[in-house]
């Protein structure tokens, strides 16, 4: 399923307006596995995403996949901390994806149906999109993100406003769709979430990659002192 | 004061018997700025969104120069879309001078700064929200504008409608172009401003009523055939 991993990354920089926001960071992410970014708010979770993404662009480094940026661009989804909700019904909002590949009208409703039906929204797929609670905002852009089937699905910190219930179901969603074949790389700053969720972490601080290990590794024997005390609920700068 | 209130109970007689001329010039009015509104639109809604998607060098520039281009004096558009359509102007073999057709290219001109600039204000919030997610999607550029045009309907029916108020109650430019000729260019603005000079006020007051009871029912129809405030915010 995978056939665009593993993922190379080197020597990647991002700047913006002469400040370093990320870099240089090298790693290699595998074709399998379930990837979870860590480090405090502001150390560069976010423009590690956007930059894996592709939507940011390099100032040194490379970031490349096994086969060419357009055709990666088009195998990968992103969901925001906040969701972007379009001003459309849910059922728009679902169809949108397909609707700009040119899927024809009737096989995309049949989708944002059955996805509506997997994320408990059968009943509001008329309803405007922009008044569902934050849960099911969260959880409409998860289905609208994964309704094109994308091989490497991205999450920038997907429950970072949602209780716990809805946090669950993003969760049993997240696992569902590893199950089936994509590769998920998440930011969260929940050390609980990754726990639950993590098969390798990427610990990051001011931009740097601090630690790379198997999540097994990471929460029982981190190797850097930061990330212990990240673990330790520790405030970390 | 009683020259002004017959004007006022002439000017109800003359929309009470649905006067046959008064109704000629309303219906040509209504034809010569509807027809320069969707013009305009079809130019200057989708220019707006482009001015809000794309990053261009001289984007900044044009944005302003639309703002400035607001406060366009219609005698200074009519005068020049005259000279451009006169007999010896660069248009002339048309023959468009003092047809309606006239009207419409000199009140195109005069909204078509408006509605882009409103249009472009809304429109670039509502790309400030769909940023992130329509550049993670990969869509094309076309695909981008026509969300936003989609998607931010309400706010360009605003825009347009500001645009419709301003060609209705134009009357310096298509008085220049038109030459308000009986029958044939002689619209509500400028049969106000000929009646008004004749003295006739009767007629120039009943006109009046007509010009802002037809932009008052233009908007409310528009306000309620599209629902606008009734079903959430867009």
């Amino acid at each position: 399923m995978t056939s665009m991993m593993p993922l190379v990354v080197e020597k990647a920089q991002v700047r913006r307006r002469g400040k370093v926001l990320i870099g240089p960071v090298n790693f290699t992410l595998q074709t399998s596995g379930l990837t979870v970014v860590m480090g405090p708010n502001g150390s560069g979770k976010t423009s590690l995403l956007r930059m894996l993404h592709g939507v940011v662009r390099l100032a040194d480094g490379t970031v490349s996949w096994t086969c060419d940026k357009t055709s990666a661009r088009a195998k990968q989804a992103f969901v925001f901390q906040n969701p972007i909700m379009l001003r459309r019904s849910v059922r728009d909002n679902l169809t949108f994806p397909l609707r700009i590949l040119n899927v024809p009208r009737k096989t995309a409703n049949a989708e944002a149906e059955r996805w509506a039906a997997r994320i408990g929204l059968e009943q509001a797929l008329a309803r405007s999109a922009t008044v569902l609670s934050g849960g099911e905002k969260q959880k409409l852009a998860l289905a609208r993100a994964l309704i094109r089937e994308p091989e490497v699905l991205f999450l920038d910190e997907p429950c970072a406003s949602l209780d716990g219930r809805a946090t669950r179901e993003i969760e049993t969603l997240l696992l569902q769709a590893r199950a089936d074949g994509t590769r998920i790389i998440m930011a969260t700053h929940d050390v609980g979430q990754a726990r639950r969720l993590a098969s390798e972490v990427l610990f990051i601080l001011q931009g740097k990659l601090h630690e790379f290990s198997p999540a097994e590794v990471f929460f029982e024997n981190a190797k850097t002192d930061a990330a212990r005390a990240f673990l330790n609920g520790d405030i970390i700068e | 004061m009683s020259d002004i209130l017959d004007g006022v109970m002439q000017g109800i007689w003359l929309l009470v018997t649905l006067d046959p001329e008064l109704i000629e010039i309303t219906l040509r009015s209504l034809r010569i700025t509807v027809s320069a509104l969707l013009i305009a639109s079809a130019i200057a809604l989708p220019l707006g969104a482009l001015l809000a998607v794309r990053r261009f060098r001289f984007r900044r520039i044009v944005i302003a120069i639309l703002n400035a281009l607001m406060g366009l004096p219609p005698v200074v558009v009519g005068l020049c879309v005259y000279i451009i359509l006169s007999r010896s102007g660069p248009l002339g073999v048309l023959g468009l001078l003092f047809t309606p057709s006239a009207m419409v290219i000199a009140q195109v001109i005069i909204i078509v700064p408006l509605v882009a600039s409103i249009a472009h204000q809304s429109l670039r919030d509502l790309w400030s929200e769909y940023h992130d997610l329509l550049i993670s999607m990969n869509t094309s550029q076309w695909q981008r504008i026509t969300t936003l045009l989609w998607d931010g309907r309400r706010a360009l029916l605003t825009a347009s409608l500001a645009g419709f108020g301003r060609a209705i109650g134009e009357v310096g430019a298509i008085m220049v172009v038109g030459g308000n000729i009986d029958h044939a260019t002689r619209v509500l603005t400028t049969a106000i401003a000929l009646e008004t000079g004749k003295g006739d006020f009767g007629l120039a007051l009943g006109l009046g009523f007509v010009l802002i009871f037809m932009a008052l029912s233009v908007n409310l129809a528009i306000h309620y055939l599209t629902r606008t405030e009734v079903e959430g915010r867009w």
